[in-house]
């Protein structure tokens, strides 16, 4: 019988990754994430999972050390965050490019300088081109479910998972989480099958210096060059999303809780103004709506699951016809404007007529508290643009910074 | 265990069509490495003229399986190998980690001392050319005092090689052992030694590189010999701390017979802008070490 624990998002990762049997885990302090590998440290010492625990002494040999285990076959494991994950990215291409299905939790914090702990976006989106499919939590239980759900998928399309939740916001904050029976884990997500094994008689050469053009192999057939490997990736990530939903679906079958909808949505039918956020901010901005529809504005929450590989047919349905989308994002990029708010008005382009007027706010960088009023001032800024010329071309920072 | 080259195992592991540069002295120490290991081997290796041994896909002339990985990682790398397989019921392989003198004293100390400190089940070796040879011949923490490099054209290196050996005896590794690639059977000897030894082995592996050098291909083989016999290099191993000179270094301790390093010099274009007092200075250096490790081995 499932039983509901109440849990840290950091807890609850932990845990998921012991349901999931993980084998070889790499751990590297940064907060918020360290509680992650500490209590997976309890769990190996106790003897509850048999798994190698190998205490790294940096986060690009963290994921140096999976990339190599699950190479000969091992579910590999390990978490980070900001500038741990910044200080990863070379490995990060490396992963991708070497096709191992590693799962990750990153806890977003803001990257310095100057330092923070604190939360926003950052860290994963600076990484959104590294290869790796990108999911983003909305709660604890998401965190336990998306990393089952990750591991299956990694393991099927064999491209590494980032499963990202706000740092604090959720790796520090208790919430009743569902917890699975071990034998229903066990029985969604069988032990890892790698795609081939070492054999001594039959030595490969794996990950080598790879020239422009394909060339023939030892039976004469083309082997790819270098592009052909690149396009195969992302081959990889455009067939994952189907592979996340049909697993989505699966899930839901096993465990009560689907995820065949790579948005969340929350009042969006009749919706006049509809904020797009990720993470912990998408469940927030409910709250803005349900104030906000008080007062007679229509409004609704698109909330992005998955970022890589990105939904934009989706996203397209999701928004068209919508007269003013609010896209709320805790990242920039610098010199322009927010990742996602570039990433969704060219997912809508060419809706024309029904295309939305479309309001990028920056807020809750380095753990600026974003409050309901805050996502509803953000709607009234939005709503007095009456067309496309009165928006401003940079972002719009929300904050009541000096 | 086999002294002779006709005591080594029949099996090659590299087979014709290496892409390294004619007279390189890296397939030589690999090949002996190899025959020591066996089959049951995983190597893993960074970026560096090692990768370009193992040629371009999708054909490679070495019969071992191999994994690639960044430049900085390699200890890392061999760390995941070691873990993967020990979780998956494999201990029975060799994990061996080869990286070059800039994948090890300069971008992998990270890694390496890492991996070291943990008392990884693996074999280390650090192949020394003595610079960034792969990237074109920049100077690395390796590069002796007095070379000419692509980094230090005009004024040759000023700074002597980094003691890279003392850093890694430092870890108090299971097994240490330095070794020439002109020198086979000394080389094979303490690789099947390793093999047996569980924890951290590390291995200093030095190889003549013609291109980087600046000597005749077919002058490989002396340039390592006279590295050994003027004790530039000097062949040894230390084993749960006891240390012990090997092969030719023991033969010279005993004999009392050591060349000037001035003829391991001359025959080198990388060294042609040193002055006199720079040649001095390298006979002392190695003068004194030399005394210190005849004062280590009690003879
Ligand atoms: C992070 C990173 N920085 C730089 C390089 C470029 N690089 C490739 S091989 C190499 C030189 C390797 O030198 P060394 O380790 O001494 O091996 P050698 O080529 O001399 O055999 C360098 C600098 C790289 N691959 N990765
Ligand atoms: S540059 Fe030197 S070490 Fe590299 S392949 Fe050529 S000879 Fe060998
Ligand atoms: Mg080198």
């Amino acid at each position: 019988m499932a039983r509901t624990k109440i849990l840290t998002g950091n807890e609850t990762a932990a845990l998921a990754a012991k349901m999931c049997r993980v084998q070889v885990v790499a751990a590297y302090p940064i907060t918020p994430q360290s509680k992650i590998p500490e209590v997976l440290s309890e769990y190996v010492e106790r003897g509850e999972l048999d798994a190698e625990f190998v205490r790294v002494e940096s986060e690009h040999s963290a994921m140096g050390v999976c990339i190599s285990a699950s190479l000969v076959g091992a579910r590999a494991f390990t978490a980070t965050a900001a500038n741990g994950l910044a200080y990863m990215h070379e490995q990060l291409h490396w992963a991708a490019g070497a096709r191992v299905p590693i799962v990750m939790p990153v806890t977003n914090r803001g990257l310095g300088a100057p330092w923070t702990i604190l939360n926003d976006m950052q860290d994963t989106i600076s990484q959104r081109d590294t290869g790796w499919i990108q999911l983003y939590c909305m709660n604890n239980q998401e965190v336990l479910d998306q990393i089952i759900l990750a591991y299956k998928v990694a393991e099927r399309v064999l491209v590494p998972v980032m499963v990202c939740f706000d740092g604090f916001r959720l790796s520090h904050t208790m919430m009743p989480v569902e917890i699975p029976d071990q034998e229903k884990v066990d029985a969604y997500l069988p032990p890892f099958e790698p795609p081939y094994l070492l054999d001594p008689e039959n030595p490969v050469n794996i990950n080598p210096v790879v020239l422009t053009d394909p060339l023939p192999g030892a039976d004469g057939r083309p082997c790819p060059g270098y592009m052909g490997f690149r396009r195969r990736l992302q081959e990889a990530l455009e067939s994952a999303l189907d592979v996340l939903l049909e697993e989505g679906r699966i899930f839901g079958e096993h465990f009560g809780r689907s995820y065949d909808d790579p948005l969340y949505r929350y009042r969006t039918e009749d919706a006049r103004l509809v904020f797009v956020a990720m993470g912990s901010l998408a469940s927030e901005a409910t709250e803005a709506v349900d104030m906000l529809r008080e007062e007679g504005i229509p409004a609704g929450v698109v909330g992005i699951r998955i970022f890589r590989p990105f939904p934009r047919r989706a996203l397209r349905e999701a928004l068209a016809g919508v007269q003013i989308m609010a896209v709320l994002e805790k990242a920039v990029s610098y010199g322009h404007e927010g990742a996602l708010a570039s990433e969704v008005k060219a997912a809508l382009y060419g809706l024309n007529g029904a295309q939305p007027l479309a309001v990028n706010f920056i807020l809750g960088l380095g753990g600026k508290d974003v409050k309901p009023a805050d996502v509803c001032e953000a709607a009234r800024r939005a709503l007095s643009f009456s067309g496309p010329g009165e928006v401003p071309e940079s972002p719009i920072w929300l904050s009541n910074e000096i | 265990m086999a002294t002779a080259i006709m005591d080594l195992p029949d099996r090659e592991y590299i087979l014709p069509g290496t892409r390294t540069c004619a007279g390189c002295g890296l397939p030589i120490a690999y090949r002996h490495i190899l025959k020591a290991l066996g089959p049951k081997t995983v190597v893993t290796l960074p970026a560096c003229c090692l990768t370009i041994l193992h040629g371009m896909y999708p054909k490679t002339p070495v019969a071992i399986n191999s994994v690639n990985n960044t430049f900085g990682s390699t200890a890392a790398s061999a760390s995941g190998l070691v873990a993967g397989l020990k979780v998956t019921g494999r201990e029975d392989y060799t994990v061996l980690a080869m990286a070059g003198d800039g994948g090890t004293f300069d971008m992998g100390i990270q890694a390496l001392s890492g991996a070291a400190e943990r008392q990884t089940n693996f074999i280390y070796v650090c192949y020394d050319n003595e610079a960034y040879m792969n990237t074109g011949v920049q100077r690395s923490s390796a590069t002796p005092a007095g070379a000419v490099t692509t980094t230090t054209p005009v004024r040759p290196k000023e700074q002597p090689k980094k003691d890279f050996i003392q850093i890694m005896e430092a870890h108090h590794p299971a097994y240490l052992a330095t070794t020439c690639s002109s020198y086979p059977a000394d080389l094979y000897n303490k690789f099947v030694k390793a093999k047996d030894i569980r924890g951290t082995r590390f291995i200093h592996l030095a190889v003549p590189c013609p291109a980087g050098w600046g000597f005749p291909t077919r002058h490989t083989v002396k340039m390592g010999r006279l590295a050994v016999e003027t004790a530039v290099v000097v062949l040894y191993e230390v084993e749960e701390g006891r240390f012990r000179l090997t092969g030719k270094s023991l033969n010279m301790a005993k004999t009392g017979r050591k060349r000037p390093v001035s003829e391991y010099l001359e025959g080198q274009a990388r060294f042609k802008k040193m002055t006199p007092e720079q040649v001095e200075a390298f006979q002392e250096w190695v003068d004194r070490r030399w005394e210190q490790l005849l004062e280590r081995a009690g003879l």
